[in-house]
């Protein structure tokens, strides 16, 4: 399931961000930019895999979630299944503008077409939101009351907007458009890297790419609220994610290190500054592991601890990418072209998926052992059926597979681009 | 009430995919038939270019049924899900492989990544039904308990009703497809490819004819509930399929396709909902009713709103997209190759 999520996820945030700029592109292009044009054509047909696969990889998780964790379904679905019915319209939404806008570049008009696209942006947000609601709810479980161990009395809206909602969805879209436009600029740097300095190739780097900076600044500080959120309602997960073994009066932030018996060991200590960051007080005591027996603590502390640490230092980076480019613009009018401005913006792509996925390991291990928080330990979630093993190996290698032939078939039209890009502008559809 | 609400809800979604996915799961079947990657090219074209613009659309009424099941009856969700994890899985495989493998063909140019894709395409397209098909056959047959993981995990979807239910739902899938591509290739003028599909059509509806007969007689033997579902209050509608399915091949005869759209269609949803009315109020056959599984009340209504304004967003959305594909020449419709 975390395979699949993890997998799932990396295609979700494409399918968030992705519209947004080929619709930027397009806009342009309609009036008179031909490259701007031929990026959005060569993007849209991108998204027409990518969304393919997204869509089914979606599916798989439906699918999962009843194969891998009936209780969890069975017992808490009256509950928080209300925004996964909300995100199946969306979905539906965004997979019927997206077979008009890929398919209809010459039934429509240009304004009309650019047109067709705005719902898949709209349904793309919403669907982000629909679904984190939901791993909110498992963050922050409201809205039912336990009658001996059994669900009563659901209230499908309180547990949607509960006390996680606003900051891990704003968080989770923001992260998805710096996704997007990080991974998109990147492959364009790549191509600069190349020795293709043409405007095709230059607008594919910077259109993309101010997205991104843009967001990154915004999400450093809905980033910064999240971690005093969790700090609130999830001591524990906070604990884990600093390394803090015991509970502490004026808590130092423990940066790097390895969690060793109760321990975070070689990590640098910067006192005080996280009882700070996450109380507002130097002085203020942050909870640590050992406030609750062993069983309810997570596991993996190192992992966590790490995870959101490479998480945090990758969104500074990517703030330091955006801060260069944005003093080079204003100094140069224009964006940074030396060699080590395109390195820098090669790495931020693979960097910026590399930090979501911290950044996911970060609130999934970190809620563990639980499932729901507090509720529903994820051992007691789990399908007791024989043999299921089977199924996540079978699963590693259709993934494996997938992936490979994800990258091969892109690779595929990115080449075709290159050798006929007057073709391509005018066959356009998938 | 509202759980008959959401049921509702919940049938006219499978209805839904079974019209318009199963008929692109169909295609994929003749997709695999369609011969050398010579004498084949013109119909996967075809193919192609009929369900391209839509199939996605068409499978979000797969994930629609399983968000309405699990919110609307989640301990029938997990029951199903968690007994009959084999053959979803094997679903879930080949709704991924037919799902990717179908746009990468269309994003690569060589013949032998084409040929590859497409075949990977082409078999997950008559897999995927076949064991959706054994899940329906499981839980009609009342083979699925409560409880998590309570049936047999291989007994439960590898018996007869549900062989039978695998291969009907092939069978269908199938004959809606050479129906739909029929009208699809009238439309584009290309008579040559409309009277390859008629053939095929006319065939498939004939053998699913002759083993939706024989299925009685298994059903008869295997699972007694449906049995008598069907034959009697769900016999209207066992009848009507047959109307529908004897006029459908006679259009089919006639040359009337636009028409022939419409009674295959109903031949098939008579025999679905045949199913559906045979079997109610039980939603697990003989293990549990509607009104003890649903979730309670309060999320129920929440439900019940959500996927009406949800609806009066997605159905204009449908007919924008349908008619937008079905009303423009269709040798417009150029598939990028």
């Amino acid at each position: 399931m975390g395979l699949s999520l993890g997998w799932h996820i990396i295609f979700a945030c494409l399918g968030v961000g992705l519209p947004a700029l080929i619709l930027i592109a397009e806009w342009r292009g309609i009036h008179g930019d031909a490259d701007a044009m031929r990026l959005a054509r060569t993007w849209a047909k991108v998204a027409g895999v990518l969304f393919a696969v997204g869509a089914v990889s979606g599916t798989i998780l439906s699918f999962e979630m009843g194969i891998l964790w009936p209780r969890l379904m069975g017992e808490f679905g009256a509950v928080f299944g209300l925004p996964f019915a909300l995100e199946g319209f969306a979905f539906f939404i965004e997979a019927i503008f997206l077979g008009i806008y890929l398919h209809a570049w010459d039934r429509l008009s240009p304004m009309r077409h650019l047109a067709s696209g705005i719902p898949i942006c709209i349904a793309g947000v919403a669907s982000a939101f629909f679904v984190v609601t939901a791993n909110a709810w498992m963050n922050d479980p409201q809205g039912f009351t336990l009658v001996n161990g059994h669900v009563t009395d659901p209230q499908p809206l309180v547990a949607m907007f509960n006390k996680a909602t606003p900051v891990e969805t704003i968080h989770m879209i923001l992260a998805a458009f710096m996704v997007t436009g990080f991974l998109v600029a990147s492959v364009y740097a790549a191509a600069r890297l190349r020795g293709r300095a043409d405007r095709y190739h230059r607008i594919g780097l910077v259109l993309p790419l101010i997205v991104a900076t843009v967001i990154t600044p915004a999400q450093i500080v809905v980033g910064d609220i999240a971690a005093r959120e969790v700090a609130d309602n999830q001591p524990l997960k906070l604990a884990a994610m600093e390394g803090i073994g015991q509970t502490e009066v004026g808590a130092g932030e423990h940066l790097g290190g390895i969690y060793i018996n109760g321990q975070l060991q070689f990590a640098i200590v910067l006192p005080h500054v996280l009882a700070f960051l996450a109380k507002g007080n130097v002085n203020a005591t942050v909870v640590g592991l050992d406030s609750v027996p062993a069983a309810d603590r997570p596991e993996a502390v190192t992992l966590i601890h790490l995870a959101f640490d490479t998480m945090v230092g990758i969104g500074f980076l990517l703030l330091g990418l955006g801060i260069w480019l944005l003093v080079r613009w204003i100094r140069r009018r224009g964006p940074p072209t030396s060699r080590w401005f395109l390195r820098a913006a090669l790495v931020a792509g693979p960097g910026a998926v590399v930090a979501m996925e911290c950044g996911w390991i970060t609130t999934e291990v970190g809620r563990q052992p639980w499932i729901v928080y507090n509720i529903m330990r994820t051992a007691d979630a789990v399908n007791p059926a024989p043999g299921l093993y089977w199924g996540l190996v079978v699963l590693l290698i259709v993934y494996t597979v997938l992936t490979v032939a994800t990258l091969v078939v892109l690779q595929k039209i990115k080449r075709a681009n290159v050798q006929t890009p007057n073709a391509q502008a005018t066959a356009g559809n998938v | 009430m509202l759980a008959n609400i959401v049921l509702g809800f919940l049938w006219g979604g499978i209805t839904a995919y079974v019209l318009l996915a199963g008929a692109d799961f169909g295609a994929g079947f003749w997709d695999l038939l369609a011969g050398s990657a010579t004498t084949g090219a013109d119909k996967r074209r075809r193919i192609s270019a009929s369900i391209g613009p839509v199939w996605e659309a068409n499978h979000v009424w797969l994930i629609f049924a399983l968000v309405v099941t699990w919110t609307g009856f989640p301990s029938v969700f997990a029951a199903i899900a968690s007994t009959l994890y084999i053959p979803l899985t094997a679903v879930a495989f080949g709704i991924i492989l037919r799902g990717s493998a179908f746009a990468f063909r269309g994003a690569v140019t060589e013949l032998s990544l084409q040929r590859a894709f497409g075949a990977a395409f082409a078999a997950s397209s008559v897999v995927t039904p076949f064991f959706l098909g054994t899940v329906a056959g499981a839980i009609a047959s009342g083979r699925v308990p409560l409880g998590v993981a309570q049936g047999d995990i291989i007994t439960s979807w590898l018996n007869p009703t549900s062989i039978l239910g695998g291969i009907l739902a092939v069978e269908v899938s199938a004959y809606l497809a050479a129906v739909y591509l029929t009208r699809d290739s009238q439309r584009a003028n290309e008579s040559g490819l409309a009277m390859y599909f008629q053939r095929r059509a006319l065939v498939m509806g004939v053998i699913t004819g002759i083993t939706a007969g024989l299925g009685i007689l298994v059903l008869h033997a295997d699972a007694p509930l449906l049995f008598n579902g069907l034959t009697h209050r769900g016999l209207p509608l066992v009848l009507a399929s047959i109307v529908f399915g004897g006029l459908s091949l006679l259009l089919l005869l006639l040359r009337r396709f636009v028409a022939l759209r419409l009674t295959a269609a109903l031949a098939v949803v008579a025999v679905l909902w045949a199913w559906g009315v045979g079997q109610y109020p039980d939603v697990l056959a003989g293990v549990i009713k509607v009104s003890a599984a649903a979730a309670p009340d309060q999320s129920l209504r929440f439900l019940v709103v959500s996927l009406s304004i949800g609806s009066a967003i997605l159905i204009p959305s449908l007919v924008l997209l349908f008619s937008l594909f079905q009303a423009a020449p269709a040798q417009r419709l150029s598939e990028g190759r």
